[in-house]
């Protein structure tokens, strides 16, 4: 343990996000999260893509790498093959993560190379200024689709279910009660952890998860899953998520109606593929909850122990990578010239 | 480098000769692409190499996985030109053709010279495989090939008679046809079957029936040869061995010369290897050629694409390893937008391109030079980048190592053009001795000491910057593709700023222009009436009608470019020493227009975009429209 304090880990530069972004307090939840586990700031490493969210490693005093739009896990993961002992992040945006950087975000949850990738889901293009990306919800107007867009918005946790991801968790912007623990889960998971953050841009789409956040009526509209516990919520604790009887899908119902108890309702496992694909879907129709937490968590074999098999147990010297190098070559068929051939 | 690169041609530098069939032998074997004509043809050649002589491959393979038998596209072809003296080029014409079915010989008969052997298995030539190839009449008997000595032999059955007692199918035995043939044209080359009974045992030593078969088959065609009367025309090749140095040789062909030539790189380096790269024609056999060199500490990946191939292999850069990426034409304009961003970030990256025809898919298995701007220009902003050429395989490996040096030297990305010609093509190599200077380590000082560290602040003499790679205590920084405020490293819009890194990202290549060889001529006098100025793969044919010319008293040095940018800086003295400079290339132009803006020599182009090298001849046409035939 070291006894670095949240603020130990903010660089020197000033936070450029717009005043009131949804951004600041991720961060800052990041902050003491990695402060209260003790991580080393030499050993940790942020990449991003381009975005607002993409600039974060600025804000970090750890080693950091901005990229290029899209493809900060294929950087990351270049970074963690090279250097297994690093503690690597990758922030990205939903376009950064799912436009032009889908096919990435895909294969770097299929592969499950140990890292966290926090997608920041503001449903738009915060940097260009206010187009709508592939997550913004069916009608949005933006300047780019003046009369209301008419393309069906990605749900990124069911991507990522559908990507073969093992480590899939939801949170809100500002619950830094859910997140700071998704994100400590996340570093612990040994594989890609995926985190999706709903994250409010104040300038360009301001307030679409206020139904979500309120903390009035935010409860009705939000389950925060746990493994093993019942799923009970509600304002009142008197909403739950049961097996739809006689069918196959989720039931939302209120307890103590039609004579239903808590013992009716599903308990959460982590582990059930099935399940995930349902709560990550929960949300999507009116009355039902969008779930937060961790959705599924899987232990399955981690991309880099399983590619590092074959290779030397510590490093060749120099000089051992020639002699075998030498050994390579004659391999195949040599000869010798002598002097006087001709 | 210098030395390494003066050393891999020096190997080669043996008398030209003008005689085919007394100094060397250009023989095609072709067939279909079932027959195991390439195993054939790595045979012959790998024989000959170890004899001795000096050897030029060029394998010509259909682009069709499975091409259906018997048809033209079909046909799987491998050429090879033996030589006594110096051979760079296999051969415009073909002194000997082993034809293996009709449209084998339909296909390659035109590049068969004058009074050219004919070896062909009649057995193939049914009615049916002659109407299916489009001959009207059997070839073999309507006299269509009186221009020529045939030799038609009854190449399959001999296989069956020759292995009856072995008691294999018929159809077992006649897939060991290749090795009979590849018997009887070691006799015509006067080589004993030694050396394939000797690999075959090994290759096939899980299966010794099969083994067994095919060194019947081949003693059986080398016996053929022996006690049969063939007609008097045909004489058998008696090729000497090359005058080559002394040394330890083998055959290696410009992917595998570069993928160990990179490991060896790295190594010299004291980095790892790691090798990001997604598969396409020609490129792949550089990833299956690292992978095979995991046991050795390289890491080798395939990414789900080029973009996140050269990105997983900048994240391996900036983590501390050497990263490479390879890839063709299509792929490295997929890269574009991340070389930037390897630019901007000054980290060292060896960017591999083997061409192939383009534009756009282009032409996938034939080869080209037309990514020479693509190269050197391609990408958005003034963003320079080094950008090297080996001349032939045998020069890859050092190209490799060069590569490595001038990346991590620099602390820039480097970008190497290959071809499908150089990367498929094989020739002797001497194999590198590690204890030679030439291959003195120069390991890379990674960023340690806090004390003043400045992540931009840039080495005067070689315009690198500290590489700080992430676990390094107290270094902490960040980067990006945005730009940087010199020294700090912090992101920095100021326009003055900008103009000042500009200039640091354009000192970077003048730094390399300086600790890059002086441009030497390869054959020839340092001044005269001609110069041919060539790059990468024109180097054979170029090199071959040069010397000749020059035999014959003309004018003609041969000028070729390793480093194509920056250019060395005293080309424009070199070559304005010349009356004309002529620029032979496998583009429409690109090398010349090239120079056109860098200096104030005039200089012609001749382009040649056939899918194929130059043939000599075309050159020797270039010089002869230059100084006249006789001058
Ligand atoms: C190759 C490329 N194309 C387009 C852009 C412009 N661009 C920068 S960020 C961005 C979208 C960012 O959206 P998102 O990932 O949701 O991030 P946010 O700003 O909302 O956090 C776009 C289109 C770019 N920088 N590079
Ligand atoms: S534009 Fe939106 S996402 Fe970007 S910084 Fe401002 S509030 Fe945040
Ligand atoms: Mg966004």
């Amino acid at each position: 343990m070291t006894d670095l304090k949240p603020k130990d880990f903010a660089s020197s530069l000033d936070v450029r996000w717009c005043p009131g972004c949804g951004d600041y307090a991720v961060l800052k939840s990041l902050h003491k999260m990695l402060a209260d586990t003790g991580a080393k700031l030499e050993d940790t490493l942020c990449v991003s893509g381009i975005g607002c969210s993409s600039r974060l490693p600025y804000y970090m005093a750890t080693y950091g790498f901005h990229t290029i739009h899209g493809r900060a896990p294929a950087i990351a993961s270049g970074a963690k093959l090279a250097n297994p002992d690093l503690d690597v992040w990758v922030f990205t945006g939903d376009g950064d993560g799912l436009s032009i950087g889908g096919n990435h975000l895909l294969h770097a949850l299929r592969r499950n190379l140990d890292m966290q990738i926090v997608l920041f889901n503001n449903q738009i293009y915060g940097l260009t200024k206010g187009q709508y990306s592939p997550t913004s919800q069916k009608g949005m107007r933006t300047p780019s689709s003046p009369g209301g867009t008419v393309e069906m918005p990605l749900n990124p946790a069911r991507f990522a279910i559908g990507a073969g991801s093992k480590f899939i968790a939801r949170s809100i912007d500002t619950q830094a009660k859910v997140l700071g623990p998704i994100l400590q889960a996340a570093r612990d998971f040994d594989g890609t952890a995926f985190v999706e953050v709903l994250q409010n841009c104040v300038i360009f789409n301001d307030g679409v998860f206020d139904h979500l956040k309120d903390k009035k009526q935010g409860p009705d509209h939000t389950i925060v899953v746990e493994h093993g516990q019942p799923m009970v919520f509600g304002v009142n604790k008197d909403k739950g998520i049961r097996v739809k009887p006689g069918g196959f899908g989720l039931d939302i119902v209120s307890l103590e109606e039609d004579g239903v108890t808590e013992a009716d309702l599903l308990v959460h496992d982590e582990t059930n593929h099935a399940l995930a694909v349902a709560l990550a879907e929960l949300g999507e129709k009116d009355g039902e909850p969008t779930v937060l937490g961790i959705l599924f968590r899987e232990q399955a074999t981690e991309f880099g122990t399983a590619s590092r098999i074959g290779l030397p147990e510590k490093p060749l010297s120099m000089t051992e990578k020639l002699i075998h190098l030498s050994a390579t070559l004659r391999a195949a068929e040599t000869w010798d010239v002598e002097e006087d051939a001709a | 480098m210098q030395n390494g690169l003066e050393h891999s041609t020096t190997t080669r530098e043996l008398p030209v000769s003008q005689q085919p069939e007394v100094d060397y032998v250009r023989v095609r074997f072709a067939g279909d692409s079932g027959d195991g004509i390439q195993m054939t043809g790595t045979r012959l050649a790998e024989s000959a190499a170890r004899f001795g002589n000096d050897i030029a491959t060029f394998p010509d393979f259909p682009a069709d996985i499975r091409a259906p038998s018997g048809t033209i596209y079909g046909v799987s072809a491998y050429s090879l030109n033996i030589g006594h003296t110096e051979v760079d080029t296999f051969g415009d014409e073909t002194d000997a053709l082993v034809a293996l079915n009709p449209a084998a010989l339909r296909k390659y008969l035109e590049g068969v010279k004058q009074n050219g052997l004919l070896i062909i298995d009649m057995d193939a030539f049914t009615e049916r495989a002659i109407t299916k190839t489009g001959f009207s009449t059997n070839p073999l008997e309507d006299g269509s090939l009186s221009s020529f000595r045939v030799l038609p032999l009854e190449i399959t059955s001999n296989t069956e008679k020759a292995l009856k007692e072995t008691g294999l199918s018929a159809k077992d035995a006649r897939r060991s046809k290749n090795m009979w043939t590849l018997g009887l044209v070691l006799w015509l080359f006067e080589r004993s079957t030694a050396d394939v009974e000797h690999w075959i045992e090994q290759k096939f030593h899980k299966k010794p029936d099969v083994a067994k078969a095919n060194i019947m088959a081949l003693q059986a065609g080398h016996l053929y040869g022996e006690v049969t009367d063939l007609p008097p025309d045909v004489s058998r090749y008696r090729i000497q061995p090359a005058p080559l140095m002394e040394g330890e040789y083998r055959s290696i062909n410009g992917n595998e010369g570069m993928a160990y030539g990179l490991y060896a790189g790295a190594t010299l380096a004291d980095l790892e290897l790691f090798y990001g790269s997604y598969p396409i024609t020609p490129a792949s056999p550089l990833l299956h050629t690292v992978a095979k060199l995991k046991e050795l500490g390289a890491i080798s990946f395939q990414a789900e694409d080029e973009i996140a191939a050269i990105c997983a292999a900048i994240g391996a850069s900036y983590a501390g390893h050497l990263g490479v990426t390879g890839s063709s034409g299509p792929g490295i304009a997929l890269k574009t937008e991340a070389i930037g961003l390897a630019i901007m970030t000054e980290l060292p990256l060896v960017i591999v391109n083997v061409q192939r025809g383009g534009p756009s898919t282009g032409l996938p298995t034939k080869t080209e030079q037309s990514d020479l701007f693509q190269a050197i220009w391609g990408r958005n902003g003034d963003a320079p980048l080094p950008v090297i050429a080996p001349a032939h395989p045998g020069e890859c490996f050092d190209m490799g190592v060069e590569a490595a040096k001038l990346a991590t030297k620099h602390m820039t990305p480097l970008m190497v053009l290959t071809d499908g010609y150089i990367a498929n093509a094989s020739a002797p190599w001497k194999l590198p001795d590690f204890s030679d200077p030439a291959y003195a380590p120069f390991p890379v000082k990674k960023a340690t000491d806090p004390e003043g560290f400045l992540p931009y602040d840039h080495d005067p003499d070689t315009m690198a910057r500290p590489w700080a790679v992430p676990g390094t205590a107290d270094l902490m920084h960040r980067i990006g593709g945005l730009e940087k405020q010199a020294g700090s490293g912090n992101i920095s819009y100021d326009g003055e700023n900008h103009q000042l890194m500009t200039q640091i990202r354009a000192q970077k290549l003048e730094a390399i222009a300086k600790s890059i060889p002086p441009q030497h001529v390869e054959s020839g006098e340092a001044t005269g009436k001609l110069a041919l100025l060539g790059w990468g793969s024109s180097w054979g044919p170029i090199r071959v009608a040069a010397r000749r010319a020059e035999l014959e008293g003309k004018s003609v040095s041969h000028i070729h470019l390793r480093h194509l940018w920056p250019l060395p800086p005293n080309l424009e003295e070199l070559l304005s020493g010349f009356d004309r400079v002529i620029i032979p290339e496998m583009n429409n132009g690109q090398l010349a227009t090239v120079l056109r803006s860098q200096m104030d020599v005039p200089v012609e182009s001749v382009s040649c975009v056939k899918g194929r090298p130059f043939l000599v001849r075309e050159i020797a046409k270039i010089i002869e429209d230059a100084l006249g035939a006789s001058s």
